[in-house]
């Protein structure tokens, strides 16, 4: 074989593993949504998204509370993460040399592989036990402990790939620094930037043990912030450890619809960042 | 748009400030589905209390109280001495349901087994290790015995029935007590471990050759063939809610509920039941500890009678009247 | 266009003086500049002193178990909870054997599916699959928990495991008896749940190589295999490094779904079929039930390990990704 037969096949060879790669990573998806579905879809109907829980033996009961709490949690935990993570991110990209910032990028790192439960015992020790009583504010604060690394570590590596002449050409025009970082660097990837937000939240979404010891679970639907919540994951996890049919299918159309959740968030927010960016195009055309 | 937004978040907010009791509870996964119908069936007739458990174990449970995060605690084993002393007051232990840990197993064979406390010992211990060993077989006579490997499956996780199951094998083998002995956590000599009673259960149903613990509802619920265990009287005893209850019954008049009911004297009593408690602060009464000890008045009552249906054995009535004595 | 004459006529105007930049701010742009540079150091400031309260919080809860076990908790593999005594040995096996496999797994799968995507599939397709790839990490770790038990764990005694033996039996890493949960099917699970952090972050990273590098290669006479190898894979090396790190960081921490598959048992062998334990996964299983406060607080010097474990594979990653620039540079 001459060289250059050697250096095709090796380039066929190359495509055919990379088709093979996206067969196997998305395999594993679709069967696992799949089985998701066939246990759960008996129990996915209207009383499942209005109802609350019912004890075992009694028909219907939804999780209402459980939906709700997971919404709830995650808008407190993003409300104080994202914010938060994106400036790290910013930080680290932007001014990354000094003391400051070689230290945040360390706890960064550390922060990404804290087990889930131990983010939950530190909000126990810091938020439960002073105030004596399970609380949605600890359980968010454990969330967003999670979801801080996860936006800031891929803000920052997102924002160091841009080019460095787009920052240059903010400052010539005249801006200040902040403006050029928000208003071109930041804008200007916004859609980028929110895949990884997105990566963080549906990882927090998800999460059972930051929650046991601090959001804690509730059979009823609470808005209070310093009562208990009730989530997705740790309804599911109740119901799916026990020994009752009804009640393990429930788990499982949870699991469902959390998985549904979730994406829904995803596609949202590409969405909105799609229809902002129109708006702009719309406006920009009118003057 | 944002105005009418907040309007609607108000709104929302404002249909929960009605007084309602909401009282908090943790501890004990096992009493979970009793306990979640009781509340439920209770808050029918007394909207104005909220009762909220979580099942996060029977430590937790121990640990939250004692922190005072909840208003009671659930456990399955009695509290520790070390624990008692670090309450600010002291806990009263009132029983609620009893339960029973089958062992369960997957064998193609002819019949039902029968096992005694030491063969289950040994087996548990690794010193069997085969199905047709001759120990299994002379307590199975009728049966053909396959010569596969035992597969042991124990939990993962600490759990109340651990140290319940543990409890009974320390009490009829003495060589388990010394070599592993009792506790939610154990050092096992061999087995693997799944997670919770139902990754147990879905383990042995998945492994010819597998025998585990798990509680009652599960092998009942999953069609799990469980072991005839041998009792103190002689008999071989499949578990059941009457067996469970006799093992109570045979509980002496002037002894601590707190006590050890397993391997029990009497007919019919099935070796491996348990009580499962609710821990009762002993404190000046606030608003969500009047509630409680409304409840219990209540489930040493009226509610005894719907323990049958999930699995659980009601407790001996006698017991029942003698707590409702040491709540007021 | 109309402001911006009205903007210039108005310079000109005797009211401002000619001040042409008359602007409204009551801070000047170094101001406002050092205002933002220091708003930034206090939030990460906020951040670092949140990771030192957390080790703080180990710390504090590990004093009981430092002073009984002192360093050698690390070396000694006995675990018992009953006799207050243990180790923490095979707890560190256990969790650097999974995540090791599990990026060994993941990593190449996650950069070739990032390449895929950005190079070989026509922009609508990519989105959809990458939309795809995302959509495995909107599942919940309980639910592959349970999937593990009841799917992957059977397939894996009952399709992977003859297989591999037939195959491979005489490396001692495929011997022993499979029981479908253990280290193999631990270390699937984790490299599909890290799989969608690294390909979006490798897929960013690709993202920003300019074109004009791959197209230079390719009018070289370059196939696209060796085009991705040298104007895409080579530069954008610490990005997709960076990316696996997280991954990897994610697989050292991930606790639901491991405590579920691993099938607990705190041994050391050399068996991929065998059950293990992971320092999260004992934690999960065993915090809520522990007895004893020495029981506790040796669960939190497993988790003061496990910060020291991520502390050094993260500077190793680091140590890699510069010796690499260095030798790019030089």
């Amino acid at each position: 074989m001459t060289y250059l037969h050697w250096r095709k096949f090796k380039n066929i060879a190359f495509h055919a593993s990379l088709y093979l790669a996206a067969v196997i990573v998305l395999l594993p998806l679709f069967l696992i949504v799949s089985y998701v579905f066939k246990m759960g879809a008996s129990s996915l109907n209207l009383d499942f998204f209005l109802a609350f829980p019912k004890p075992v033996g009694e028909v219907g009961g939804g999780m209402r509370h459980a939906i709700t709490g997971t919404l709830y949690l995650v808008a407190i935990a993003s409300i104080i993460s994202i914010p938060t993570g994106l400036l790290c991110g910013i930080y680290l990209s932007e001014f990354g040399k000094g003391k400051v910032a070689t230290l945040l990028k360390f706890s960064i790192d550390m922060l990404t592989g804290v087990p889930s439960i131990i983010i939950g015992i530190f909000a126990y020790i810091l938020i439960v036990v002073p105030l004596k009583g399970f609380s949605a504010m600890a359980g968010g604060v454990a969330l967003s402990i999670i979801i801080l690394p996860i936006v800031c570590r891929s803000t920052e590596e997102i924002l160091k790939l841009i080019p460095q002449h787009i920052r240059e050409a903010g400052l010539a025009l005249g801006l200040p620094r902040w403006r050029v970082i928000l208003n071109i660097v930041v804008k200007g990837n916004l859609s980028s930037l929110i895949t990884g937000v997105m990566l963080a939240i549906s990882r927090a979404a998800g999460e059972t043990a930051p929650l046991l010891f601090t959001s804690f679970g509730n059979m009823y639907l609470s808005y209070r912030i310093d009562e208990p919540m009730a989530s997705l994951p740790v309804q599911i996890y109740n119901y799916a450890i026990s020994p009752f049919d009804d009640w393990r299918r429930q788990a499982w159309a949870g699991a469902f619809v959390l998985i549904t959740i979730v994406l829904g968030i995803n596609l949202l927010s590409r969405l909105l960042v799609k229809l902002g960016s129109l708006r702009h195009l719309i406006r920009r055309g009118i003057k | 748009m944002k105005s009418l937004f907040s309007l609607i978040l108000v709104l929302l907010m404002a249909t929960n400030t009605y007084a309602v009791t909401k009282v908090n509870g943790a501890g004990a996964t096992f009493p979970y589905p009793m306990y979640s119908k009781w509340f439920s069936e209770y808050n029918k007739n007394n909207k104005d209390v909220q009762f909220n458990y979580q099942s996060i174990g029977s430590g937790g449970g121990i640990r939250q109280l004692i922190k005072q995060t909840v208003d009671f605690g659930a456990s399955d084993a009695p509290m520790k001495e070390r624990d008692m002393k670090k309450a600010a007051w002291p806990v009263k232990h009132i029983p609620t349901v009893l339960g029973a840990v089958s062992v369960a197993y997957n064998l193609e064979v002819n019949g039902n087994l029968n096992l005694d406390g030491e063969t289950l010992s040994a087996i548990f211990l690794g010193d069997i290790s085969k199905w047709n060993d001759g120990r299994i077989q002379k307590l199975n006579p009728a049966v053909k015995l396959p010569n596969t490997d035992i597969l042991v499956v124990r939990r993962a996780d600490g759990s109340g029935t651990t140290s319940i199951f543990s409890d009974y094998l320390s009490t009829v083998s003495t060589k388990w007590e010394s070599k592993v002995g009792r506790g939610k956590s154990l050092k096992w000599p061999v087995g693997i471990g799944s997670k919770g009673n139902e990754g147990v259960t879905a383990t042995v149903k998945q492994t010819e050759g597998s025998i585990g613990y798990v509680e009652l509802a599960y092998a009942l619920k999953n069609n799990l063939p469980t072991v005839a265990l041998k009792n103190k009287a002689g008999e071989f005893q499949k578990p059941s809610v009457q067996g469970v209850s006799l093992s109570a019954a045979s509980l002496k008049k002037d002894a601590k509920v707190t006590a050890s009911i397993v391997d029990a004297a009497g007919k019919g009593v099935y070796p491996i039941s348990a009580f499962t408690y609710i821990l009762l602060p002993v404190k000046e009464e606030t608003t969500q500890l009047k509630e409680v000890k409304k409840f219990l008045k209540w489930a040493l009552t009226k509610g005894q009678n719907m323990t049958e249906e999930l699995h659980y054995a009601p407790l001996p009535k006698s017991l029942a009247t003698k707590m409702l004595e040491e709540i007021k | 266009m109309v402001r911006d004459i009205e903007n210039v006529q108005n310079s000109f105007s005797t009211e401002n003086n000619g001040n042409i930049s008359k602007k409204k701010s009551f801070l000047t742009y170094g101001e406002q500049d050092k205002f933002a540079y220091f708003l930034l150091k206090l939030i990460a400031s906020l951040v670092i002193i949140l990771l030192l309260g957390m080790i703080a919080m180990l710390l504090n809860s590990s004093l009981p178990a430092i002073k009984e076990f002192g360093i050698g908790f690390a070396f000694n593999d006995n675990w018992n909870p009953v006799e207050d005594e243990f180790g923490a040995l095979a707890f560190l096996f256990g969790t650097l054997v999974t995540s090791a496999l599990a990026i060994m797994i993941a990593a190449p799968l996650s950069i070739s599916v990032a390449v895929f995507i950005n190079e070989i599939l026509p922009t609508k397709l990519g989105k959809l699959i990458s939309l795809f790839v995302e959509m495995i990490a909107a599942i919940p770790s309980i639910v592959f928990g349970l999937w593990g038990i009841f799917f992957l764990g059977p397939f894996v005694k009952d399709v992977l495991t003859p297989f591999l033996k037939s195959n491979f039996g005489f490396l001692p890493l495929f011997q022993g008896a499979s029981f479908g949960i253990g280290i193999l099917t631990a270390s699937i699970i984790l490299a599909i749940m890290i799989t969608p952090t690294i390909t979006s972050i490798c897929r960013e990273v690709l993202k920003t190589v300019p074109k004009i590098q791959k197209e230079a290669a390719l009018a070289l006479g370059a196939t696209r295999f060796e085009m991705i190898k040298i104007a895409l894979i080579k530069p954008s090396f610490s990005g997709l490094t960076g990316g696996v790190v997280l991954g990897l960081g994610r697989a050292l921490g991930e606790t639901m779904a491991v405590a579920m598959v691993i099938g607990n048992s705190p041994t050391i062998t050399a068996s991929l079929f065998s059950p293990a334990a992971t320092m999260a996964s004992v934690i999960a299983n065993e915090y809520a039930e522990a007895d004893s406060d020495l029981h506790l607080s040796a669960m939190c010097y497993i988790g003061l390990l496990l910060f020291l474990v991520t502390f050094i594979v993260n500077s190793f990653a680091r140590a890699i990704v510069w010796k690499k620039q260095r030798k790019a540079r030089g």
